[in-house]
């Protein structure tokens, strides 16, 4: 996918200009916000649960290798294969040759960021391999050869109107006069049209939202049943998983849960909770015939012991964003790579480098309702403030605002220089704002009144009327 | 440092540079606040700014420079007071962290903290304040701010008190706990960003019906107050203070 971070700029404006964008996110603002909130007031135990989530996590992060190690020996222990993947290219390598041993033409895909984040599926393609989308989202997106703007639910950017459109032109084979009015209608056609394409598939991908190191089994939460017929109806099941995925137990994982879908959709729990543990037993009904599990580093261990840690305790629930007013009025897209809203704004800069990504983490106006509402508790403005001065400290920011800071700064650091100048000027200042007491223009201020007025000062500051009324105070006393 | 006169608390007043410069009236509100609560008040002239424009661009040497000259302007005091929630947030949770390392450093940042108090909330919950005798007649919205907020915990606090003013109705507006897009330098560095929240937010203020609009952070109150006038609104802005201390002769921010 083509890293667009760099003109982030320029793609929020195109953003804040296309109304069917601003129309679905509308929605977002709406629905997301208020669902989580009556999910966590109903759960007088949920600020405790946040505590053991973020612990729980914080333990995995400090032994790593010996979680990792574990759950190798347990999926081999139930029969599968786990291959360590450093890059995206070591992991991509890895799909293909699993799917070269199955002669695999078509590969069904439950969804997943992690195959998002190392381009999969236009791997595979050029590899001469199909890879379908499963869940709803993804594929309605996969349709219009686009990327998730979101990262629980990829195709929130998107209106019904838009989807009805999508499945006309790509189902030419279904009767053209349907009724596809209702959102149902559209779901029930995706269903029918994918059913097919689960049996014919040799290879399932699905992503995990937990690896559990006492069981070797890999963990998946959805809401539409798409992920568990992906790993169990064909031959092969790979996950493919970051190495921060790991948790020492099952019950380490139900914790993790109960604060997960909360946070996400507003749900207790979603409605599948998937566990796989190896390939299909003796006994078993169903299920692989091979399973392999991908663990893949790509960047996550050069943020171990940096500024940096927390963001691995990231659970991907998608509530930062959800909650954030940049992402609200912008959307996914405009952030530039696979990552948006403030998750994208830390992790961005670490997966394809701040000279890249440095908008991400200014664009905040560190509000901090996603550090409030994040589940792991990470303090996401704190990080995107260190991304900002590791690119202070490269000179990686503009000229124009460093300068104007270093200038600001001289002053601000001589109280008396910056006194007697700002005694001078905001008298002056004050009453170049005339009778109406504002600026509806300013040279050396274009960013501001573009939009918005500029309220003019008083007059004189406060320290200095505040000094006279000590002296007068001083000569009433005398 | 107590009074050697009495033995009322002796308040810094860090009054903020946008307080300072545009709005003084709010620096003399909070006096009056503080003093008819029977403190001892004192704004020290070697103030400046908070450093949270260095702080957020990610100077951290200008942010310890200016922070250890308004540590050592304040640190006698019994209690730091500012008309801010975000600069409060600034002195009073993020200067300890800046010098991590540096053990002197580090225990006057964190005994300074230790004093540091949001206006409104050092009324009410260290002096006991819960009801002001100004008399403000109107219908007002008020607008809470994202650090004192989130950072500081003031959300009912100022509410609280507003309710106590003779004449005041006040009345919520949609989304008060959401960002108003100033975020300090943001507002400039991405104006279209900023432009479309503050939009957003200025429909809820007008949606209200209320001809008033107060809040606690004077960025915030003139991004809004800004985008409000730009709108040709009547709506008038206030900083909180102003209307708890009954001071509402001056001309509102942004004029009328």
């Amino acid at each position: 996918m083509q890293i667009t971070s760099p003109s982030f700029k320029e793609n929020a404006r195109e953003a804040l200009d296309d109304e069917q964008l601003q129309r679905a996110m509308r929605h977002v603002r709406g629905n997301f916000v208020g669902r989580r909130q009556a999910a966590i007031d109903a759960l007088p135990e949920f600020e405790e649960l946040r505590d053991n989530a973020r612990a729980i996590k914080d333990h995995v992060l400090g032994h790593l290798d010996l979680y990792l190690e574990a759950y190798e020996r347990k999926v081999e222990e139930a029969g599968g294969t786990v291959h360590w993947a450093e890059t995206a290219a070591d992991a991509r390598g890895i799909v293909l040759d699993i799917c070269r041993m199955n002669n695999a033409r078509t590969v069904t895909k439950g969804k997943s960021m992690m195959t998002e984040e190392i381009e999969l599926n236009d791997f595979l393609e050029a590899s001469g391999i199909r890879p379908v989308e499963t869940d709803l989202g993804e594929y309605i997106i996969q349709l219009r050869g686009e990327h998730p703007s979101h990262i629980t639910a990829p195709a929130v950017h998107l209106n019904k109107d838009q989807v009805e459109s999508d499945f006309r032109r790509a189902h030419t084979d279904l009767p053209a006069d349907r009724d596809l009015s209702e959102p149902v209608q559209l779901l029930s056609e995706a269903r029918q049209v994918l059913r097919q394409k689960y049996f014919e598939a040799d290879v399932g991908i699905t992503g995990a939202n937990f690896l559990v190191a006492e069981t070797g089994s890999s963990i998946i939460v959805t809401n539409e049943g798409n992920g568990d017929l992906t790993q169990t109806l064909p031959r092969v099941h790979i996950v493919i998983a970051s190495i921060e995925k790991i948790v020492p137990t099952l019950d380490d994982a139900a914790q993790i849960v109960r604060v997960l879908a909360r946070s996400a959709t507003g749900q207790d729990m979603t409605a599948y909770t998937t566990v796989s543990t190896g390939p299909r037993r003796a006994n078993d009904l169903d299920g692989p015939q091979d399973y392999h599990v991908i663990l893949l580093d790509n960047g996550r261990t050069s943020l171990l012991g940096t500024e940096f840690q927390d963001m691995l305790r990231c659970i991907r629930c998608g509530a930062c964003m959800n909650h954030c007013p940049v992402y609200h009025t912008i959307g996914g897209h405009a952030y530039g790579w696979v990552y948006p809203g403030p998750i994208g704004a830390v992790l961005t800069p670490a997966l394809i480098g701040i000279d890249k990504a440095g908008h991400l983490p200014n664009a905040s106006t560190f509000c901090g309702r996603c550090e409030a509402v994040c589940p792991m508790r990470i303090p996401l403005p704190k990080m995107m403030r260190h991304w900002r001065e590791r690119e202070f400290e490269r000179g990686l920011n503009p000229k124009v605002a460093r300068y104007g800071l270093k200038f600001w700064a001289w002053f601000a650091k001589r109280p008396s220089i910056y006194r007697f100048v700002t005694y001078l000027a905001m008298p002056l200042i004050g009453v170049m704002g005339g009778p109406r007491r504002r600026f509806r223009f300013l040279p050396f201020a274009l960013g501001w009144v573009k939009y918005r007025d500029l309220p003019a000062p008083e007059g004189r500051t406060f320290l200095q009327q505040w000094r006279d009324r000590q002296t007068l105070n001083q000569d009433a006393r005398a | 440092m107590t009074d050697p006169e009495t033995t009322a608390p002796r308040v810094g007043l860090f009054v903020t540079c946008l307080v300072d410069l545009f709005r003084p009236s709010v620096g003399f509100a909070a006096v009056k606040l503080m003093e008819d609560a029977g403190c001892v008040v004192d704004a020290p002239v070697a103030q400046t700014c908070c450093g949270q424009p260095a702080y957020n661009s990610g100077d951290r040497e200008d942010t310890r420079a200016i922070a250890k000259s308004t540590i050592a302007a304040f640190e006698d005091f019994d209690y730091v007071v500012a008309p801010s929630g975000s600069c409060t947030g600034m002195l009073k949770k993020h200067y300890p962290g800046l010098f991590q390392g540096d053990t002197k450093w580090e225990a006057r940042a964190s005994a300074f903290a230790e004093k540091v108090h949001e206006l409104v909330s050092f009324l009410t919950d260290v002096l006991g304040v819960d009801k002001v005798p100004a008399k403000v007649s109107g219908k007002a919205t008020y607008h809470d701010s994202c650090s004192g907020l989130r950072e500081l915990g003031v959300r009912e606090q100022p509410r609280k008190l507003l309710k106590s003013v003779k004449g005041l109705k006040l009345t919520e507006m949609a989304e008060a706990d959401v960002c108003c897009g100033f975020g300090g330098t943001f507002c400039v560095k991405y104006s279209d960003i900023s432009n479309a929240i503050v939009e957003e937010k200025a429909a809820h203020i007008v949606n209200t019906g209320a001809d008033m609009l107060l809040a606690g952070d004077l960025g915030c109150l003139m991004n809004m107050a800004g985008k409000l006038k730009r709108k040709r609104s009547t709506v008038e802005v206030r900083h909180v203070a102003e209307v708890l201390a009954g001071m509402t002769d001056t001309p509102p921010i942004g004029g009328r």
